[in-house]
């Protein structure tokens, strides 16, 4: 699946996108999966409570699954206006 | 109901004007208009918006599609740009039309709410000292529970 990164989420990871393989269920074991590769991943997913997720364009939980999901997206809360 | 996210400036007066005369059954009109505001130390060079390309057009026609379920309303509009902005510059508008006030005002009032909290959009402001992400503050969060 694609995993977009926005705003200061982008800035830690070093990267807008990326294609990621994975066996992850749900969110929060793919955020796990993710944290576990480098300190860059786990600076970015440190604390979840200040982070949003989107599965497919839509807002989402971490607790959702992936089944059937092509696009996750993670960034911090919105600032629009 | 026309929703338009764009890098370059937007007319203001063309567009509320436009709008306004579009349809001669409202009795009212509100429009909204978002500006970069300077900091208080008077040094803003620049107000860069990031956003999630496609997300927020659906966003954003969704939040539109409620207000428009919710309230009587004739039309809506939003535009909202993205991109390198400086003090002074107009990022965003709204306008809702409707055959009265309080429709009007009340619609347009939910689309700034959730806009600020549900669109796909992040702000970052850059200084000749750096750069910072703005934080969502909780009265935003907050103001959507009113609805």
């Amino acid at each position: 699946m694609d995993i977009l990164y926005f705003a200061w989420v982008r800035e830690r990871i070093g990267l807008p996108r990326e294609r990621v393989e994975t066996g992850a269920e749900t969110v929060a074991q793919l955020v796990e999966e993710l944290r576990g590769r480098e300190p860059r991943y786990e600076a970015a997913f440190a604390d979840l409570s200040a982070l949003r997720v989107a599965l497919d364009q839509e807002l989402a939980d971490f607790d959702a699954p992936l089944s059937g999901v092509r696009e996750v997206a993670f960034f911090p809360p919105m600032t629009g206006g | 109901m026309r929703v338009v996210v764009q890098q370059e400036p937007f007319d203001l007066g063309a567009e509320a004007n436009a709008f306004a005369e579009a349809d001669t059954g409202m009795g009212a009109i509100v429009t909204f208009t978002g500006v970069v505001r300077d900091l208080a130390r008077g040094d803003l060079d620049v107000m860069e918006i990031e956003h999630y390309p496609g997300m927020t057009e659906k966003a954003l026609g969704k939040i539109a599609a409620e207000a428009k379920e919710r309230w009587s309303l004739g039309d809506v509009l939003v535009i909202h740009r993205y991109g390198r902005l400086a003090p002074g510059d107009r990022i965003m508008m709204v306008a809702t039309a409707a055959p009265h006030r309080k429709d009007a005002f009340e619609a347009a009032e939910f689309l700034m709410d959730y806009l600020k909290s549900r669109a796909p959009f992040w702000k970052k402001e850059i200084t000749r000292d750096g750069a910072d992400w703005v934080a969502a503050r909780d009265e935003d969060e907050a103001a959507l529970t009113r609805w």
